[in-house]
């Protein structure tokens, strides 16, 4: 159909593209940046430092990367994403599969049990007590069996579980397979859109938690990188980006505490921003089927 | 109907128990337990005594509470902050999605719906960290750019005539993208034939918009909009934390942040456990409310 466009139009459409872009660059250019700070050599004064400095340098990165601090935080992170998206990932298969089940005796109530508490939680302090009670204070594992299961997500997976035809249970009941055997056989593998996208999800939520961090885990060397990462750029702990030498020594070796603090911050936030473009599908999927259902 | 017991069924379905047990167990332990440790806002707890082994004090924690202007004031902070949010960050990806929808040419639409996704995936640490460069008063590229126009500096973090402005639009510049996904679904849903036949009828763009999409994606706006008010009183936690100090707690102080001061930090675990008493009844009554209204809306079908 051929389109035509009245003068307004035109000028809309033009206007349109022209406050998209805008609002692109309102998005890219603190990031943007945050990368001219973290390249700055420490002689270019912090109020000329907009677009590009005018002195770069690779001190900053090399003092993130040499700092001991970081890679403890990567370490624990990748310990606890890679650990605890798995296990998540499991527990949730397991717990949607028998609620998308209509004949699971009381379903409704097992279902309204879980439900429930999306809506009703016990709160910080409670939550924090449990931990401690539980002995888990101190331990990586504080950081992965308290989000065990999202119920969100765990609903996600059970809506698409039920989108499954029940004829191809049905005719491998008739084979002689049990629960077990079709949901490992069966469901899983035609669920993998699904899993992916919720896979990535709480893989992000892992790499992304801090406060779990913050207030249960005390030893350094158990610290995840978002904690490390409050700690130097939001309270500017020097003992945390090793730059105990003061100033002079900065000076020195031509870094600076903001710099130090922006290469940090880009450290930290690459592997997401490296993954995300490839990944996004799979991210927004969820969203779709959550919404349409849930 | 029913020729089996319900002994039988369960029997007969026990392998999806088995699946099932482990996901209970863990629901009880990490979500119910938490829950009946709110009596501790009844309780003077002492962790040598444990939730159950504490006292039963009543509401004495209460009382206190309610005659704190701290709690008070985070109450109506809280309050304040999310009516904000509402009013500028519930349209916002409405309005974007609208716009993005209008664009024909694909690959410029990949584009920025790629750019405009990318900040709900950082967490509020790291945008807190780039916020408070972007945004100094004496460094930042804001205010630097603002002085161009001979304008400013503010101190859009440290002042508290702009720190609740300045937590709107960060939230808002995170969540835009992102909460648009679900009205761009829609759009795209809309049946293709209504704007030809809006076309035929003469309408422009405009009244396209107006008459054709407007009314197919209300329905969505509005359950949107109703869970958007459940949650009036859940507050943004992560991002308040990340982005306050003590310069601001007068309009930036908030329920989650105040209950971590209380607690966490100043060990009063019964007194915030009364915060979050308080703040989880509301927001289960918001919720249970406005998924009610919701329930109506569908079942008749104002539109």
């Amino acid at each position: 159909m051929a389109v035509r466009r009245s003068k307004g139009e035109t000028i809309f459409l033009a206007v349109n593209y022209l406050v998209m872009a805008l609002l692109c660059l309102s998005m890219l250019f603190p990031f943007w940046s945050l990368l001219a700070k973290s390249f700055a050599a420490a002689s270019v004064p912090s109020t000329q430092l907009y677009f590009w400095p005018s002195q770069t340098t690779l001190a900053n990165y090399a003092r993130v990367f040499a700092n001991k601090n970081i890679w403890i935080g990567f370490g624990n992170t990748i310990f606890r994403t890679v650990v605890g998206t798995i296990l998540s990932l499991v527990m949730s298969i397991h717990v949607a599969y028998p609620l998308s089940k209509k004949y699971l005796p009381n379903r409704t109530f097992w279902t309204s049990l879980i439900v429930f508490t999306m809506f009703f939680s016990g709160g910080m302090i409670p939550e924090y007590i449990l931990v401690r009670s539980l002995k888990l204070y101190n331990s990586r594992w504080a950081l992965i069996f308290p989000i065990l299961l999202n119920t969100f997500n765990m609903i996600i997976i059970r809506n698409y579980f039920m989108s499954i035809p029940d004829s191809l249970e049905e005719s491998a009941k008739i084979d002689g397979a049990n629960d077990l055997l079709i949901l490992y056989r069966i469901i899983i593998p035609l669920s993998f859109p699904i899993i992916a996208t919720v896979v990535l999800w709480t893989a992000v939520s892992h790499w992304n938690a801090w406060f779990d961090s913050l207030i249960y885990i005390s030893d350094g060397n158990k610290q995840v990188l978002q904690t490390i990462l409050r700690r130097i750029v939001l309270e500017g702990s020097l003992q945390l980006m090793e730059l105990q030498g003061g100033a002079m020594a900065m000076e020195a070796s031509n870094v600076s505490s903001e710099a130090i603090k922006a290469a940090t911050v880009i450290v930290a936030t690459t592997p997401i921003l490296v993954a995300y473009p490839f990944l996004q599908k799979y991210f927004v999927k969820g969203v779709l089927v959550g919404s349409l259902k849930g | 109907m029913k020729k089996t017991s319900l002994i039988q069924r369960y029997w007969k379905n026990k392998y999806l128990f088995l699946l099932l047990i482990p996901g209970v167990l863990w629901y009880i332990v990490f979500k119910y337990f938490p829950i009946y440790g709110l009596t501790l806002a009844f309780k003077d707890f002492s962790f040598r005594k444990g939730i159950i082994g504490s006292s039963w004090v009543g509401l004495k924690h209460f009382t206190y509470l309610f005659s704190l202007s701290g709690f008070r004031r985070a109450f109506t902070n809280t309050l304040i902050i999310n009516f904000y949010q509402l009013l500028f960050s519930f349209p916002a990806p409405i309005i974007f999605a609208l716009l993005l929808n209008e664009i024909v040419h694909i690959g410029y639409k990949k584009v920025v719906q790629t750019i405009s996704y990318l900040p709900h995936f950082l967490s509020w640490v790291i945008l807190a960290g780039m916020f408070m460069q972007l945004l100094s008063p004496s460094t930042g590229a804001l205010n630097h750019l603002l002085g161009v126009f001979g304008i400013g500096p503010f101190y859009f973090l440290g002042d508290p005539r702009y720190f609740r402005g300045t937590l709107v639009v960060t939230n808002l510049w995170k969540s835009i993208g992102w909460n648009s996904i679900v009205y761009l679904a829609a759009l795209s849903n809309i049946d293709t034939q209504l704007y030809e036949a809006a076309r035929l009828d003469g309408a422009n763009k405009f009244q396209e918009i107006i008459h054709v999409t407007l009314p197919s994606i209300a329905p969505i706006v509005t359950v949107m909009l109703i869970f958007q008010m459940g949650k009036l009183f859940g507050d943004n936690f992560d991002q308040v934390f990340n982005l306050y100090n003590a310069a601001v707690y007068e309009v930036g102080d908030v329920l989650g942040t105040f209950t971590y001061r209380m607690g966490l930090r100043d060990m009063q675990y019964s007194l915030s456990t009364a915060v979050s008493l308080v703040t989880n009844v509301i927001s289960f009554s918001l919720v249970i409310i406005t998924n009610a209204i919701a329930k109506r809306i569908n079942d008749y079908g104002i539109w």
